[in-house]
Order: C-alpha cells, then structure tokens, then sequence
C-alpha cells in the first residue's frame, strides 16, 4: 500500500517524495568483527510488527525523519 | 487429459500428528513440490506440511505466472531451465491439465545500452541452455500487436531480446497438482494451522510448536514465502531478507487474442493476456518492507500510465481486480535454499518477485538435499553462506518484477 507519511517541518506527504532508510541493528550476538560488517551489509531485522526507520524527506524538506511504523498494518504509531 | 472434462482434485486431508520425519513449514508451490518429491520420488513419505490459512493462499496463489529462464548469470539461468523443463512434463507426471501455455516472452530495450544488454543477454542465454534471440523492433511490431513503438517519444523501442521458452500456467492448478500428489503418497497436509514457534535442543531444530500443539521433526524446512524472517529468528538464524509487497491486476476481456508476454524493465512493467481474456499486469515492489497485503489506488495510477505509453489499447479496458503478495526479497535477486547454520532447520526463501517459475525445480532440488543430507550441484550457488564468502550473484536486471 502506498505510505503517507508524516514529516514534522511539512506535514503528512506521499511516499513518492520519499526515500527509505533501514536502520540496520547488528545484534550483539555477533561478536567476530568481520560477521559484523557481513551482517550490516546483507542482513535484515525485517521485524514482523514494530520497526523503527528513517525516511529522507527528499522532494520536501530534505531531512531525515525517524519514525515508527507497524510492519503488519503499515500505520505510523 | 481431457479439455472438456477434469475429475476434480482429490485432496484428501488428514489430522496433524506428533511426529514426523520432515516438517514443512508453508503450504505455498515450494513446500508442496518439496513434499511431493519427498513422498514420490524418494519414498519419504512420513512429511507433514502445516498451512497457517489455506494451500496456495500466500504468493503461489497470487502471482502473475510468469515461467522463463532468461537470467543474466550462469548459475540461475541452468537452474531455472530446469524447472522450465520440469513445467513442460507436469501435466504427463501428475495427469492434471495445468494450463502451462508456452507463449513467449519478450523483453524490451528503450535506450543503446538496453539494445546492447539484450543482445549480450540473448548469447549468454543461448550458452547455457535458454533459447533467447534478439529481435530487432519491426519484429516486434508483429509479436506484440498494438504496440507503440515509440512510446509517446519517451521510451522509444530499440531492440529486444525473445525468450522462446516463455510460458505461463494456472497457479492454483501448479499447488493442488503437487499437493494431491504429495496427499496420495502418504504426506499428512493440514490447512488453518500456524507455526508459532520451534522447538530446540541446543542449537538443534527438533520440532515445531502450533496452535493445535507440538510436532516433533527429523527436519523443519522453512518455506514460509514472506514470512521467513519470522520463522528463521526462532532458530537463532539470521536472514538476508527484507519482506516487500508486490501488487498485480487484472482487466476486463480484451477481444484480441494476445499471444506473448510482455516485460519492459525501463518502464517497469509486463503484461500478459490470461485464459479467460483478460489482460495482467505487474510491475515494482513496494518501496518499503511490509507485511500488509493492502491494494492501493497509487499503484494502479502509476502503473496504468506507462502501461497505455506503450500499448494505447490498454487504455480503452477497466481494471477489474488488484490484489497484493508479500515477496522475501534476497539482496542479489537469487534463491537462499539449503542448510542453515541451526543444525536440523532448512530453508527455501528469496523467491522475492520470481519464485513460480522456480517451484518445481526448487521442490525437486530440496528434496534431494533431504533425502541424501548433501546440497545438490545445481543449488550449491543459492547456499546462504555466499554472503559471508563474496559468491553473491547479484542479478538485478533479470529478476526485475517477475
Ligand atoms: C503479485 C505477484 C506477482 C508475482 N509474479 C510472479 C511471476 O510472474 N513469476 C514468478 O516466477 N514469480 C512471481 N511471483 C513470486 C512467486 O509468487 C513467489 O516467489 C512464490 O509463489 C513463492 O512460493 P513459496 O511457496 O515460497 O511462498 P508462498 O506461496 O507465499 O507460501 C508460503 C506459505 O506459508 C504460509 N505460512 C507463513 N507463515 C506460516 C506459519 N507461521 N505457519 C504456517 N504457515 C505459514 C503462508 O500462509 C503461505 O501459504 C509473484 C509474486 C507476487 C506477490
Ligand atoms: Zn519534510
């Protein structure tokens, strides 16, 4: 479904002035340096539920916006 | 087979036991092929597949059926020839009338470099055992029919290249031959029960926890379509994946019989007419990672508009249904099958946007890796260790949105 979503400096705005940005968590279980760097490169939390990421407000304000969405609703909490 | 007259599928269910010496998690094409290999081809036949909703109601039931082989690397294209051909012999193996139609497929080039990539596409196709030719645009002109060749001026039509052994076949069709299969070999198939957890010893994958109680398993094989992460995080194991929707729809009748599929990456798009005349569409995943299988207006505006550039006569036809899949997409476009580092635990995933095609070869190549305990030759490139040892494969361009 296509997102709204809501920047604090201009308001609710089409996903299409958008850009995604993961917030990529290497878990702590990971300790060898070099799987860390894998992991940050190729893996995903890809969380059922609530997720925490970044969208860049890019045809807007062009700045980050951290917010959080529920993955299997897709509605901003 | 019979055209005009089809016994009706026998699906026998049966009552989910305790124990089993395989359990499959997912009853989309890749669990239900790998069952029916199991139980027919190896004699493995004490298999339980375990549905959360009903077979075929994930993405095997919702794609646009789009089966061809035509990759940009080696190791993908050898592989999905094999389930090209696998397709070619269903309907004899399993005497059920599939509707596999090999159509053709072509694939547009708008730029040079589009021209040149089909071209080098087609020979490299062509060298491992997919039957591609380039095509210059008069010829397409004629395969397509109705096709604005300049597209409005915007994306005018330089080349492409046509994929012979391009074929569609009826979805629901493609899971209820596999699992009547699977269900006549002996292989307990259960619907409207979910997966909520594994069960462990150690690192050791040794059953599954459901909402109707516990099964104890020799091996869990994870064929859960979108849901992957999900499952594989109960067995510590870390995935690749992220999960995005990909949305498709249907038209009303068109009058003309329209033979070939048609895929245009610089417009992101393809098309197809189905059985009953209606016409398909498909195009880009959703940009962010969801599990919503929400249809939205925004997708078919988009979509609509460079779908009439380029076949005006599409204008004049009404969208008569959409609908959404939820796709696990691999960072390289490439399958992520076999042994995990959980000892006991499989999985079939990264079928993202392309995993049809992929069903029979796949369920065949999972079968056989259960049944010896070694990774079969053709799949031995999809292993998800490739990640950490740089043998990605990465292929964009081919994988695209089908
Ligand atoms: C709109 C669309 C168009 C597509 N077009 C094409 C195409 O043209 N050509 C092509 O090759 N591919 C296409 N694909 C991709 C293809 O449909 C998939 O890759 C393929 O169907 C994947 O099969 P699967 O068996 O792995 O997953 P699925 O068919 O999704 O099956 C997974 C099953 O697991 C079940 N499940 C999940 N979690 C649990 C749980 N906890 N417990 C029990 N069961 C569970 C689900 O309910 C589901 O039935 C398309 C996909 C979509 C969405
Ligand atoms: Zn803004």
């Amino acid at each position: 479904m296509a997102l709204r979503i809501p920047c604090p400096h201009c308001g609710t705005r089409a996903i299409d002035e958008w850009v995604y940005g993961e917030i990529p968590i290497v878990p702590d279980a990971i300790t060898d340096a070099d799987a860390r760097d894998v992991d940050r490169a190729y893996f995903h939390n890809n969380a059922e539920g609530v997720v925490r990421e970044a969208w860049f407000h890019l045809y807007g304000c062009r700045r980050w916006v951290t917010v959080e969405r529920d993955s299997r609703t897709d509605t901003f909490l | 087979m019979n055209e005009f007259w089809e016994a009706k599928v026998t699906l026998q269910w049966a009552e989910l036991g305790s124990s089993y010496d395989v359990v499959i998690i997912g009853g989309g094409g890749h669990g239900l092929a790998t069952a029916y290999n199991l139980a027919v081809k190896h004699g493995i036949t004490n298999v339980a597949v375990i549905e959360k909703d009903y077979i075929g109601g994930g993405n095997s039931g919702r794609n646009t059926t789009v089966i061809r082989s035509n990759y940009g690397k080696p190791e993908p294209v050898r592989f999905y020839q094999r389930s090209l051909d696998l397709y070619r012999q269903l309907e004899d193996e399993t005497d059920r009338w599939i509707m596999h139609d090999e159509r053709g497929l072509l694939w547009l080039a708008h730029t040079e470099a589009g021209r040149r990539q089909e071209r080098s596409r087609s020979s490299m196709n062509l060298a491992f055992g997919a039957e591609t030719h380039f095509v210059e645009p008069e010829e397409i002109a004629k395969l397509a029919p109705g096709i604005n060749l300049d597209a409005g001026g915007e994306f005018p039509i330089t080349g492409g290249s046509l994929h012979v052994g391009g074929a569609t076949a009826r979805h629901d069709r493609v899971n209820w031959a596999f699992a009547e299969g699977a269900m006549r070999a002996g292989v307990t198939i259960v619907q409207g029960v979910k997966v909520e957890g594994l069960i462990l010893d150690g690192d050791r994958v040794v059953g599954v926890k459901t909402n109707t109680g516990d099964v104890a398993a020799g091996t869990v094989v994870s064929a859960v379509g979108g849901h992957a992460t999900t499952i594989a995080t109960m067995a510590n194991v870390r995935l690749p994946i992220r999960t995005h929707p990909l949305q498709a729809f249907v038209t009303n009748h068109y009058e003309q019989t329209w033979d070939a599929i048609v895929a245009s990456n610089d417009l992101g798009f393809y098309i197809s007419q189905t059985a009953r005349g209606e016409m398909l569409g498909g195009s880009h995943i959703d940009p962010q990672p969801s599990y919503s299988r929400r249809s939205d207006h925004h997708f078919i505006n988009e979509i609509s508009r460079r779908i009439v550039a380029l076949f005006p006569f599409m204008g004049n036809l009404r969208v008569l249904r959409q609908w959404t899949g939820i796709c696990d997409m691999s960072p390289d476009y490439t399958p992520i099958m076999g042994f995990t580092s959980a000892p006991g635990f499989l999985i079939t995933t990264g079928w993202g946007t392309w995993g049809f095609k992929a069903i029979p070869a796949g369920g065949e190549a999972m079968a056989q890796l259960i049944a010896s305990g070694e990774t079969p030759e053709l799949i031995a490139p999809f292993s998800i260790d490739r990640f950490a040892n740089d043998r990605t494969l990465a292929d964009r361009g081919s994988s695209g949105t089908h």
